[in-house]
């Protein structure tokens, strides 16, 4: 560590000279080693976890998710084709295939999130403030694996400038940054991020028919890597070929909206969905490594139990109650309740992001207020609400505009029974 | 189900503010802080919930061809209505004068702006073009208003937190309300698209 922090100190810009190469510097400085500026006077409370390694640990605790959502990428994508069909088959291709997709994703996301971050430290004269890698870092996860990069970068520039810089940059901004980046690409490109084709990445529709895409640069490097290491290679799959007759490419929300639980059940075994080998979302799919997130969260601290239970019991009981509304066994109302937390991103979003602690409530009865309306207000979308596949991103950003209001009346009458006791 | 539904309706999916944009001017003025926002959004509650029937009453029994007078005066709908709201108010003003004069007085100039509050034109307006009957009009009103006040106490509550914030000069005050706004309208599409009396 040692020699890193003396190499640190001696490239250190000069401040007057090059503001915009010191702010850089300090960023990355900040970044491995606590800073070494310390405020004089006052009264302050001292501890280890920092703002900046308060983030760290959130980007640590969603690690799992990524190595499981690129390996789920190229698995989806090779079982539409009815290629490799097993989870672990063709291992190296799916793993290829999934960085080929996920990386641009992740890459484009950083690039127009920090630019955005550092030129705006920069003119603003303070240090860089890494509330985007959070944030940066679970925009990939929450986005379908073939949306166009462009795309991307406008949500991404779209969530940072009006979401958190206008209210005054990291710990300022009223609604979840990458949530707020996922709505802005589904409200404002909808064909795009809606249907059956997107949760696959590489399948073309031509009419009513899915095809496979063609191959790519990235493709081709891995193919030769592969032809060397004697190991099979994309060009063995042919590229345009149809997809398998079993495929429907549904997400299993998509399947329970028209044929309930049974219709479900049918395509996707339970330890299928629990262990996450479904179409989806990028991060979304895998319940066992989301909660070990979640478990490195609760444990560090960052994340608030009582809004991850109260989002679960406000869920499970929002859908008990819709069971009693069910018109007919095969509707989506009589989805069991335990069922529901099979299928889509609840998990994902009780983890990461309805535990946001900038935009949550922050007084403690008000966390059970909003994580059990979180819960109610994502089922109620997700089973009620035709327009929209799930609820859990809405339900949130929904939530996240109520919170400050329940802090008030929280605070309120705390005051109040106070006051009466004096 | 079917008035639970309208209820919904007008209080979130349809709401006046952030679907429609309508009361803009006292939403965005009187929301600095919860407190006269709250009191503001009762009396908008109010006064959507007692005008709303009554115009209805006018509508059907004045102004319709099947009337009392038995001829189309639908082009006097606009003026009348503004009377009825416009008095409304007024009797609203005088008997919070009368009966709670603290509330009167922290309400100040923006209980008779109510008057000019386009949300309780717009949802007569909104009443007479969808068709409701007297009991739609009553709970359309109630519920309208019930969005409204909803929009305007969360708004107040962002703008008081972020009170602290380091906004850019440029956006301070109005500027950053309107973001706000159209944040909460982008968070208020969730549930656009309910509709609880169709068959699931």
């Amino acid at each position: 560590m040692k020699p890193l922090l003396n190499f640190l100190e001696k490239i250190e810009p000069d401040k007057k000279k090059s503001p915009f190469l010191h702010t850089l510097f300090d960023g990355f400085h900040t970044f491995l080693f606590a800073p070494k500026s310390v405020t004089k006077g006052g009264v302050h409370v001292r501890d280890g976890m920092d703002l900046k390694r308060t983030m760290i640990m959130v980007v640590l605790a969603m690690q799992l998710c990524y190595v499981f959502g690129t390996y789920n990428i190229g698995h989806q994508h090779f079982v539409a084709l009815g290629e490799y069909t097993g989870f672990l088959e063709g291992f190296h291709l799916k793993l290829a295939h999934g960085l080929i997709k996920l990386l641009p994703i992740f890459i484009v996301a950083h690039v127009v999130g920090l630019g955005i971050e550092f030129w705006y430290a920069a003119k603003k004269g303070h240090p860089i403030e890494e509330g985007f890698l959070v944030s940066g870092a679970l925009i990939p996860l929450l986005m379908p694996p073939d949306l166009p990069l462009w795309m991307l970068a406008v949500a991404v520039a779209f969530a940072v400038i009006i979401g958190k810089e206008a209210f005054g940059g990291t710990g300022m901004n009223i609604l979840n940054i990458a949530l707020l980046a996922r709505v802005f690409v589904f409200f404002a490109y909808p064909t795009e991020i809606s249907g059956d084709e997107v949760w696959i990445s590489n399948i073309v529709k031509e009419g009513t028919e899915f095809y496979g895409g063609a191959y790519g640069m990235g493709h081709s490097i891995f193919d030769t890597i592969f032809g060397w290491m004697g190991l099979d290679t994309f060009s063995a799959v042919e590229a345009g070929q149809k997809v398998a007759d079993t495929y429907s490419g549904a997400t299993p929300l998509a399947l329970a909206k028209s044929g309930g639980w049974g219709a479900v059940t049918e395509v996707y075994s339970t330890s299928q969905m629990f262990w996450g080998s479904i179409p989806g979302s990028i991060g979304e799919t895998s319940k066992p490594f989301i909660l070990i997130g979640a478990a490195i969260l609760l444990i560090t601290g960052i994340a608030s139990w009582r809004i991850m239970l109260s989002m679960f019991i406000g869920a499970a009981l929002t859908a008990m109650m819709l069971n009693g509304f069910a018109p007919s066994a095969d509707s989506f109302l009589a989805v069991p309740w335990w069922g529901q937390f099979y299928m889509g991103s609840f998990f994902f979003a009780m983890a990461f992001m309805a535990t946001d602690p900038v935009t949550a409530a922050s007084t403690n009865t008000g966390k059970w207020i909003y994580g059990f309306m979180i819960g109610f207000v994502g089922m109620v979308v997700r089973v009620l609400n035709p327009a929209y596949p799930e609820g859990w991103m809405l339900a949130i950003l929904f939530m996240n505009v109520f919170a400050p209001l329940i802090d008030h009346y929280v605070l309120e009458a705390n005051m109040k029974k106070r006051l009466a006791r004096a | 189900m079917e008035t639970f539904n309208l209820f919904l309706k007008a209080a979130f999916i349809e709401n006046m503010v952030l679907a429609y944009f309508l009361g803009m001017c006292s939403y965005l003025a009187v929301s600095k802080t919860i407190k006269t926002a709250f009191g503001l959004g009762l009396a908008v509650i109010f006064v959507l919930g007692i005008t709303m029937p009554i115009n209805w009453v006018i509508n059907e029994y004045l102004l319709s061809d099947t009337g009392v007078f038995g001829t189309d005066l639908t082009f006097l709908r606009f003026i009348l209505f503004i009377a009825v709201i416009a008095s409304m108010v007024q009797l609203v003003e005088m008997a919070i004068e009368k009966f709670s004069p603290a509330l009167y007085n922290s309400l100040g100039i923006f209980l008779p702006l109510i008057t000019v509050n386009c949300a309780i034109l717009g949802g007569s307006l909104f009443m007479v073009s969808r068709e409701y009957n007297f009991g739609d009009s009553v709970v359309f009103g109630l519920g309208s208003g019930f969005g409204w006040f909803l929009a305007i106490i969360a708004i107040a509550a962002i703008r008081e937190k972020i009170r602290y914030s380091n906004v850019p000069p440029a956006l301070r005050g109005l500027g950053m309300a309107f973001i706000i706004t159209g944040l909460m309208g982008l968070a208020f599409m969730s549930l656009m698209g309910i509709d609880l009396t169709k068959p699931m």
